[in-house]
């Protein structure tokens, strides 16, 4: 029997707090698991710095890889006999959504942001690459790994086989919302997923909802939108994530000016320098950038040692919001207060926006530019899901930004009452000691 | 503050103004492909590589008043008209944020399609593959927009006359 087609002795269950059980019957997906690239995925926590805000948020990108995986195959059972399909992607969908994210690295959005990295390239040079993942991929064909890449980079010739792993109703988002609202603990992000994928349809080159689950799909939508602005986009995360960026802005920074750190930072030469080789990028997990910030708060640079100090103790920054229009002149005065204070500003005084964040939520087709979720009528025709759907309109049209200003209140706080800076910065932050 | 988004404003004040966020999306993406410092990601939609965050960041820049956008109706579609403001103008001032002088590039790239936009980033998406493999891969993923042999020729003539400038 050909690789592709072979099959376990026994199907192997993982037991999933979100899916209740997850099956793999393939040898080829059994295979892929037990790679080192994969397995890798164990020590990448899936939202980053949020367990510092919601104490439970501990998952990793390994069990929603693998939830991603249980969801799209769960879709192709019931796909199987359906017009528009071709069974003969179906290994390749598998194995596309069970390697979507193989290529995140630790805390990604910080990393990706300060390195100039992209994560989704490492997915290409790992699956491609001289990787263990690779000779999996290479058993099946010798054009298989180009396969999966393509797929996961939405290149791939088949637009139906690509919105299965990533369009606006997804397995990746079903996975990651069930899953991120499960280990937070909030009450948000429940939807009724299998009634979704019940009335999913393969029709021509995308995947189209039945109109009868149309009620099904708005309440996705509004999980989306609660997840996004109560989880994702929390303040106090983001305090964390400006901190983590600040930190590797600091560390390369002193790398460059030829600083003398108490420990060589071998792991990260090749993020100073941005040449990352797969080799270094894969052997950097949480682990090791914990370890470092452990060696860091005591460096003797006193913004890196206090910036990790902060991080790994939780000494986050505080928090007004911040309208950069109407307040450029406060924002202006703050800033040479700060430096009058001897707390360098370009560290310690951060705007940061939310839609810096790496996720997206629902918009209707912006001149055609993404696909829309369209429900599939009685009478074969498609509409718009926004133009069905009151409530998703309501959403849809809503546009909301937020920024935020972020400071080390404590060390204000820590000012002398004699200091006429001290009164002037609260003033300015609309605050009293 | 805001490096990032006031990059976005100095392109578009380099211009009379930018019509189409298809056109802005890919304007941005064809100068970073040349190298410009902009640090919007980018990943492949349907329609080409499309930064979600650009469309977030102008999103921003309008709510702020930086940047103004007009819905302009034409005979059977809209599109959105995107000029710098006197407050946008103001923001630039205080601004540390410095790109290298697009104005040339940015005012070509505005008379030039959306259409064939799509098609330059598209194919400076896959400049990794060879000429061949390129030309192959746009076909096979821009299947509905029927590219002609001409216009992939075009196209590349385009790449190297940015390429030039």
């Amino acid at each position: 029997m050909a690789y592709k087609d072979e099959k376990l002795h026994e199907e192997k269950v993982f037991k999933d707090p979100v899916h209740r059980y997850v099956h793999v019957r393939d040898r080829v997906i059994w295979d892929l698991i037990g790679t080192k690239e994969f397995q890798r995925l164990r020590r990448i926590k899936q939202l980053g710095t949020s367990n510092l805000t919601f104490h439970g948020a501990e998952h990793s990108r390994f069990n929603h890889s693998l939830g991603v995986y249980e969801i799209v195959r769960r879709i192709l059972v019931n796909f199987e006999d359906r017009p528009n399909w071709n069974k003969e992607e179906r290994l390749l969908c598998l194995c596309a959504a069970l390697l979507h994210d193989l290529g995140h690295g630790p805390f990604s959005h910080s990393f990706e942001k300060v390195f100039k990295l992209d994560h989704e390239e490492f997915t290409k040079q790992i699956i491609l690459g001289e990787t263990e993942v690779n000779v999996v991929l290479s058993k099946v064909a010798n054009d298989f790994p180009q396969k999966v890449a393509d797929v996961i980079n939405k290149t791939y010739k088949d637009k139906l086989v690509v919105s299965l792993i990533s369009s606006q109703i997804d397995a990746d988002r079903m996975d990651y919302l069930q899953r991120d609202a499960y280990f937070t603990g909030v009450s948000y992000g429940h939807f009724d997923m299998e009634r979704i994928l019940r009335v999913m349809r393969p029709y021509e080159d995308q995947v189209v909802v039945k109109e009868s689950g149309m009620h099904a799909v708005e309440d996705y939508i509004m999980s989306r939108y609660q997840m996004y602005w109560q989880v994702y986009f929390h303040p106090v995360t983001r305090s964390a994530e400006v901190i983590l960026t600040k930190i590797l802005h600091r560390v390369k920074q002193l790398y460059e000016q030829g600083y003398t750190f108490k420990m060589e930072p071998t792991h990260f030469v090749s993020f100073f320098e941005e040449k990352v080789s797969l080799e270094d990028y894969i052997l950097l997990d949480e682990a090791v950038v914990y370890y470092y910030f452990q060696m860091w708060a005591q460096e003797d640079d006193a913004i890196l040692r206090d910036l990790s100090y902060r991080f790994i103790n939780r000494k986050l920054f505080k928090y007004v919001e911040f309208n950069p229009n109407l307040q450029m002149k406060e924002w202006m005065e703050l800033y040479r207060l700060f430096n009058q204070i001897g707390l360098d500003p370009d560290y310690y005084l951060v705007v940061d926006s939310s839609s810096d964040l790496p996720y997206d939520f629902y918009r209707p087709g912006e001149e055609e530019e993404r696909l829309p979720i369209h429900l599939l009528m009685p009478n074969r025709e498609l509409k718009e899901l926004s133009r069905q759907s009151e409530i998703v309109e309501a959403i849809s049209g809503k546009k909301r930004t937020d920024h935020k200003l972020y400071y080390p209140r404590d060390a204000i706080i820590q000012l002398s009452d004699s200091q006429p800076e001290k009164k002037k910065i609260f003033e300015l932050l609309y605050q009293t000691e | 503050m805001l490096d990032n988004h006031a990059k976005l404003v100095k392109v578009i004040a380099s211009s009379d103004g930018i019509v189409g966020r298809k056109k802005l999306q890919k304007i941005i993406y064809i100068l970073k492909k040349l190298g410009y410092p902009f640090e919007e990601k980018y990943t492949f939609h349907f329609y080409g590589p499309y930064s979600e965050e650009l469309t977030l960041r102008m999103e921003e820049l309008t709510n702020l008043g930086f940047v103004s956008e007009v819905h302009e109706q034409k005979s059977n579609y809209y599109q959105y008209r995107y000029e710098v403001t006197e407050q946008g103008e103001d923001f630039l001032t205080h601004s540390n944020a410095s790109i290298p002088d697009v104005d040339m590039l940015v005012n070509d790239m505005t008379n030039q399609s959306s259409r064939f936009l799509e098609l330059v980033a598209t194919m400076l998406y896959f400049d990794d593959l060879s000429k061949e493999e390129v030309e192959q891969k746009v076909q096979e993923v821009k299947k509905k927009s029927n590219y002609t042999l001409e216009d992939l020729e075009a196209g590349w003539h385009y790449i190297q006359t940015l390429k030039n400038q």
